[in-house]
């Protein structure tokens, strides 16, 4: 079972050095998790390194393909007001 | 009331040698601070008032991580109209960042200071960081180093930062109390954890505070950034200058929150406003005491190039660095004498000043008193009146008084990029900048067509173009001594009685 980094990385570079299995590589367009190499830290860490410096809700999917980090969990902002200002300026 | 005349106190005279604040700005404003500081200062753009009208400096973007979430920053943006801190075109490895000083160095040769500022924190990213300085250090011994941080990691890098040659350090501050943080920090990344809410604002405050202490000890050069969120830290910004300067910061830069929805951030989105231009300036007054406010930053992108408020990235992006020649045993010399000449030519402006500053004098021997005057110049560097209207990009703003010219700040005529013509209202440049300029009563510049002439005049803000060229300051001072003699300044502005009166 391993991370998986999706389309929406911004390639940081702040989770591939916290890597304790070396797992996270530089890509393009984005960061990618070698699933044959991720722990998802166990035995190094309580929480996978990856997901939590990452600051983009949704980057990483955990083990069972849902985002580790929901939409709000990071910002704040809450998803229907999200949704809705985005609306609002898509609309302009 | 007391009112301090010009040319008449000698104590003012002897002390700075004017007394207008304006005049001769970089021994006026910095001119509490000791030698040996002043010395590292005077040519660096972003300390020194007058110093960002004739030297220049770039950031390079190598360090892309962060090790904290901002309500004010979206990680996500990248936009080449945006001009605002954390948002960058090209990222750079360290080797790329060292050609392109380089080569910038080379080519403008006002540039006398490179900054890393992001487009995360410098420090969460140490050795992209401190491979850039180390190269520089060695290739390029003329240029100034600094580098900017939240200072969640500053203590464990200090030693570092001690081994290069660096001089100044910028940190964030916007609190030292982890109530008023939690409502700016959502999180920080802290030994191997995401720790949310009050917690993390707790660690990152105590960081902070510990690191700037450090630096200050060592003797490293400190500012302090804050940025100003009204409701949130409005009015505890005042208890962070207080404590910042007590550990020895030297500068203290409060400046506005930038937030507008399209940009993504939480302030953005949660419709969190900025400070108004008065309220701006009423917190930067209060909290400047005798530690120096930088009125004139603007709040740069992490790759900017070039003088303030111009942005000359486009000329070094890294496809054309690569086949630039440079010569930079050559290009330091270059340098060395072009930035001579610009030193010669402030300390003779300064001297000159000295003689000339007299308009103000004249009009203090009236007992009438008149009001203080905002006034906007344009001005495209060098301290002179030198921009048409239609130009200007940003208006700087100064208050003239009966006791002396103060730069207040500048403001950036359509700053932010609003994603071509989707912007619904009808609003014109024209308009949006007579709004940009409210509060002020007479604007400066070069030149300035019929039709912006009038509906400026209509709109109380006299323009003027007869001072084309002029230093700054002596400008203003005339434009108000005429306002003043034609007896407009006793009573209360126009624009503000048809208000009182409605």
């Amino acid at each position: 079972m391993a991370y998986e980094i999706i389309e929406s990385c911004v390639n940081c570079w702040a989770c591939e050095p916290l890597c304790p299995s070396d797992a996270i590589f530089e890509a393009r367009p984005h960061f990618k998790i070698d699933a044959k190499k991720c722990t998802e830290c166990e035995g190094d860490h309580v929480d996978p390194q990856c997901v939590s410096i990452c600051p983009i809700e949704g980057a990483i999917l955990n083990p069972f393909s849902e985002p580790a980090n929901p939409p709000g969990s990071l910002t704040g902002i809450p998803p229907e007001r999200m949704e809705e200002v985005m609306a609002e300026i898509q609309s302009r | 009331m007391e009112l301090k005349v010009i040319g008449q106190s000698e104590d003012n005279t002897a002390e700075s040698g004017c007394s207008s604040s304006g005049c001769g700005g970089s021994s006026d404003q910095l001119s509490h601070l000791p030698e040996h500081i002043r010395d590292k200062v005077h040519n660096h753009p972003c300390y020194s008032e007058e110093a960002h009208h004739h030297f220049a400096r770039m950031h390079v973007a190598v360090a892309p991580a962060c090790n904290i979430q901002c309500h004010y920053c979206n990680r996500k943006y990248d936009c080449a109209n945006e001009s605002r801190p954390g948002v960058v075109s090209e990222l750079l490895t360290p080797d790329q960042a060292v050609k392109k000083v380089m080569a910038v160095a080379a080519n403008i040769p006002q540039m006398t200071v490179l900054g890393i500022a992001g487009p995360g924190d410098p420090l969460a990213n140490p050795e992209r960081t401190f491979d850039t300085f180390r190269q520089l250090t060695e290739k390029a011994p003329d240029i100034k180093l600094c580098v900017s941080t939240n200072g969640l990691s500053l203590p464990d890098q200090v030693e570092e930062l001690c081994k290069h040659n660096i001089d100044h350090v910028t940190i964030t501050i916007n609190c030292v109390d982890p109530d008023v943080g939690a409502k700016i920090y959502p999180w920080i990344f802290w030994n191997n954890r995401r720790i949310k809410g009050r917690k993390g604002a707790k660690i990152l405050i105590e960081q902070q505070q510990k690191g700037l202490k450090m630096l200050t000890d060592r003797g490293i050069l400190v500012k302090v950034n804050s940025v100003m969120i009204p409701g949130v830290n409005d009015q505890h910004l005042e208890e962070v200058s207080k404590v910042v300067k007590e550990k020895g910061a030297f500068l203290h830069n409060v400046m506005p929150l930038i937030a507008e929805a399209e940009h993504g951030t939480f302030y953005g989105v949660m419709g969190q406003r900025g400070p108004t231009h008065d309220e701006l300036q009423t917190l930067q007054d209060k909290c400047a005491g005798d530690m120096n406010m930088m009125r004139h930053c603007r709040q740069c992108r992490a790759d900017a190039v070039g003088m303030l408020g111009e942005d000359r990235g486009d000329e070094f992006t890294m496809d054309k660095v690569e086949v630039m020649d440079v010569d930079y045993e050559q290009a330091m010399i270059k340098r060395a004498d072009y930035q001579a000449e610009i030193e010669a030519k402030l300390e003779a402006q300064k001297k000159s000043a000295n003689e000339t500053f007299i308009p103000l004098t004249a009009l203090t021997t009236k007992k009438k008193e008149t009001r203080p005057v905002l006034m906007a110049v344009a001005t495209s560097g060098g301290g002179v009146i030198n921009q048409h209207f239609g130009h200007a990009k940003e208006f700087l703003i100064y208050e003239a008084s009966m006791t002396d010219v103060r730069f207040i700040g500048h403001r950036k005529v359509d700053l932010y990029c609003s994603g071509g013509d989707t912007c619904g209202d009808a609003e014109t440049t024209l308009q949006k900048t007579i709004r940009l300029l409210e509060g002020c009563e007479a604007v400066l510049c070069s030149k300035i067509g019929y039709e912006p002439w009038e509906v400026l005049e209509e709109s109380g803000i006299q323009p003027n173009g007869e001072h084309a060229m002029e230093p700054i300051e002596e400008a203003v001072a005339k434009v108000y001594a005429e306002m003043a003699e034609s007896g407009q300044l006793e009573q209360q502005r126009q624009a503000d009685q048809l208000q009182a009166g409605a």
